[in-house]
């Protein structure tokens, strides 16, 4: 008889141990439990509401981050404004630095003065002194043999094919004169673009200025950002150099803000396409998930469940998925993101969790409406029935 | 039996095979639009990337010096060499013909202006506006309309054969111009119909009809250059070298390309005594925005199909989850494995075929519907992407369907049936 008070002390033991132990309400057992003993298919579920946000966070984050992707490749067109002094007068000397202080250190300001000077034999040749090291960062597209060094300035140049054919065609040091001044120079490399500057020889700005006298009367500016901040970056020079014209590079904004606008838009309409065919996936999943589970609303009915407990429960269980698969499918696809911006742009897209609030509200509500849809149909029906098995 | 089968389960399961069905649809036809759109964009962007203006110059091959500072030439007009107007429409007789949009010839001559009682020398640039031509039986228009797009006019654009000018924005403003009031020119008087804003420097410059320059100038069928707008190939290894060094084949291969470069070489051999050059600005850039823009579209379009293929399978693995009892049954009256998942599959097949059939001609609707809003031009679906996408529709839902036909097969029937899972 020693077997009674050991079962006795057990029995009083475990219910000593259920007392104490942390109170999980049935409801969240009954949440845990139906995802446990159906893991297929719960899982199935929540890899369609994982795939979904995945792909909507990718496209919100390339949508928000592609344009300023593309507008940096657009910089590579050069300048997009032009500041000239007011009625061909040259501009004062520290106006470079006054426009990099005016706009920040991305903006990039390059000054151009311009003088005509005579070869040898008499010819023409259009010369300009500007910064090397900054026309090498805003023209990009100016194909040169060889940069001069910023600091050696004995003489370097860089002569534009069609001005080496008159100035130098034998690739030697030349001498060029200006109002009665001669300057040796060296031409360092050859400069091609297909335009204006093919006719030109071009050298360092301080050299240029001590020989001709002239200083710059044209700067190019390179402003990044949108075009609303382009218009205010030009306000704002407008301010910082009252004595100069500040004139828009119409070629290169529009053609930029046309492309761009495009592109946005193909990718916004891309972008809503297949969010939206996630999320209706996503919804014929979970009302098929619900649908089957018509024995355990039958059950909890039968039981006598209240209407709004067995609402409740499994809108729990929807918003319960929406946010697991949010947070899951939130980073995937910022993972998604940052390897398309390094695949195709060569920087990663910066993740932006602001993203996350519209991820996660959509996908339970995507949820919530996939729940609430079967439930609407099951509760005309008698439990009764679906318990028989039709 | 197997036909009867499969009839009868797409005949009394409605709701489920929708289900399935419409998950398929949609995802085939997100995946063709997607596809359609990612072929087109390069051609659709080009087109766009136009909106840079030329990308190509045409200059006389023995030409002098230029010698202008911010738009203002400082050398003798009459110096220096001239292509020939009439040469000019044998650029639509080159290979790449349909690639060139349009161009515009450019002639500036110096011409006195007259105005209240002073003179001053101003540069006025003869061009085509929107010039007719035609080549063989080829009729087509081209000018500044269409290769300057940024050029705006607040008036009317002159007519081409008549002699009315554009006064550029800023010359108009310093001759305290009024509207309806005619320009005296080199002691003829002009009828201005506009005044062009182009934030180039042509703002301080006169547009005119070339005729009216050539005129000007005393020289009949002169042009200064050619502007070319030409939709091109971004540059590759092969593009960047030399003709003269390639071996025949090579040299067809990058002849039959429309590279900047190669398109510039057929300018040279049909003008006679010119030089064609790529303008850089314009030619290098585009290459590198157009691939950056191609490329993301592929990433996207890419991460749209694997997005599809995980809904469709999602819905398959649920559309046969749902029918274990059906196989539990099937299994008691003594199928085998093989049939059963032969039964499946079949439905699988005939899902993926309508859905597919009906997904393609719904993306396709999409993509037109995409091209016509975005690009106001059609997006062209290649035939060839029908049996592409149908394969793909059908893998996709094989593969979708493969997991959980194998695990609803291996499933005891006695526990299916009894309705516990």
């Amino acid at each position: 008889m020693s077997t009674a008070p050991t079962a006795l002390r057990t029995a009083k033991e475990v219910a000593e141990r259920r007392a104490q132990a942390p109170h999980t309400s049935m409801f969240v057992r009954m949440l845990i439990r139906a995802a446990m003993l159906r893991r297929g298919r719960a899982a199935s579920a929540l890899l369609a509401m994982v795939v979904a946000a995945a792909v909507a966070t990718a496209m919100m984050n390339l949508y928000v981050d592609v344009q300023a992707k593309l507008r940096s490749e657009f910089r590579n067109y050069g300048a997009n404004v032009v500041i000239v002094g007011k009625s061909g007068q040259s501009l004062a000397p520290d106006a470079v630095t006054k426009i990099e202080s005016a706009l920040g250190p991305k903006t990039l300001a390059v000054p151009f003065a311009y003088a005509v000077a005579r070869t040898k034999d008499g010819q023409s040749v259009v010369v300009v002194g500007t910064d090397f090291a900054r026309a090498r960062q805003l023209n990009h597209w100016w194909n040169v043999t060889h940069w001069p060094d910023a600091a050696g300035n004995s003489g370097q140049t860089l002569v534009g094919m069609r001005a080496a054919a008159v100035a130098t065609p034998e690739h030697q040091a030349f001498d060029l004169t200006f109002q009665g001044k001669a300057i040796h120079l060296v031409p360092t490399g050859l400069l091609q673009t297909g335009a204006a500057e093919d006719s030109r020889i071009y050298l360092d700005q301080r050299e240029f200025e001590n020989w001709t006298g002239v200083a710059p009367t044209t700067i190019e500016v390179a402003v990044s950002g949108t075009a609303d901040e382009v218009q205010q970056g030009m306000k704002q020079l407008a301010v910082a150099l009252p004595e100069a014209d500040i004139r828009p590079v119409r070629q290169i904004m529009e053609g930029e803000a046309n492309v761009l606008n495009k592109t946005r838009a193909t990718l916004y309409a891309s972008a809503t396409l297949v969010v939206l065919t996630s999320a209706l996936c996503v919804l014929a999943t979970l009302i098929g998930w619900v649908f089957d589970r018509r024995r355990d609303f039958a059950i909890m009915k039968a039981l006598g469940a209240s209407e709004g407990l067995v609402n409740g429960f499994f809108a729990a269980e929807a918003a319960a998925l929406g946010v697991v698969g949010a947070i899951l499918g939130f980073f995937i696809g910022i993972g998604v993101a940052a390897w398309i911006g390094r695949a195709n742009f060569h920087a990663p897209v910066v993740p932006r969790f602001s993203v996350f609030p519209y991820v996660l509200a959509g996908s339970i509500a995507v949820a919530l409406i996939s729940a609430v849809l079967p439930i609407g149909l099951l509760r005309r029906v008698q439990p009764a029935i679906i318990l028989r098995g039709e | 039996m197997f036909p009867r089968l499969v009839y009868e389960s797409f005949r009394r399961q409605t709701r489920r095979k929708l289900l399935a069905g419409i998950a398929i649809t949609l995802g085939v036809a997100v995946a063709t639009a997607m596809i359609a759109v990612a072929t087109d964009i390069g051609d659709k962007i080009n087109r766009e990337l136009r909106s840079y203006g030329a990308n190509l110059v045409v200059t006389p091959q023995e030409d002098t010096l230029d010698v202008e500072i911010g738009g203002i030439n400082l050398k003798p007009p009459s110096d220096g060499a001239f292509l020939n107007e009439a040469d000019l429409p044998k650029i639509r007789g080159t290979f790449w013909h349909h690639n060139i949009v349009g161009f515009s010839p450019m002639l500036p001559v110096t011409v006195p202006l007259e105005r209240d009682g002073t003179q001053r020398n101003v540069t006025l640039v003869g061009t085509y506006f929107s010039k007719q031509l035609s080549f063989g039986k080829d009729e087509f228009t081209t000018g500044v309309r269409i290769t300057h797009p940024w050029w705006k006019v607040d008036g009317h654009w002159p007519d081409d054969n008549f002699t009315s000018v554009l006064l550029g924005e800023r010359l108009a403003e310093r001759i305290h111009w009024r509207a309806l009031q005619t320009i005296t020119l080199a002691g003829r008087d002009f009828h201005v119909s506009g005044v062009l804003s182009t934030g180039g420097p042509e703002d301080d410059e006169i547009v005119a009809p070339l005729a009216v320059a050539q005129q000007m100038l005393g020289k009949p069928g002169a042009v200064r250059r050619v502007y070319v707008s030409a939709l091109t190939k971004p540059p590759d290894a092969l593009s960047v070298r030399d003709p003269k060094t390639m071996s025949p084949e090579v040299y067809d291969r990058w002849y039959c390309s429309p590279y900047v470069e190669s398109i510039a070489y057929q300018l040279q051999e049909a003008i006679p005594h010119s030089h064609a050059e790529q303008i850089r600005q314009v030619a290098q850039n585009e290459g590198t925005v157009l691939s950056r823009i191609k490329g993301l579209m592929l990433l996207v379009t890419l991460a749209a199909l694997l997005a599809s293929a995980l809904a469709v399978s999602a819905a398959m693995a649920t559309a046969i989850f749902e029918r274990r009892v059906e196989i539990g049954l099937m299994k008691a009256l003594g199928a085998g494995n093989l049939v059963v998942s032969a039964v499946f599959f079949a439905e699988a097949l005939l899902l993926a075929l309508m859905g597919g059939v009906v997904g393609f001609i719904a993306g396709s609707l999409l993509a037109h519907q995409i091209g016509r809003s975005i690009f106001a031009s059609q997006i062209s679906i290649q035939p060839v992407l029908f049996p592409i996408i149908m394969a793909i529709a059908v893998f996709v839902t094989f593969a979708g369907s493969a997991a959980a036909i194998r695990r609803a097969v291996k499933f005891d029937p006695v526990f299916s049936l009894r309705g516990g899972a």
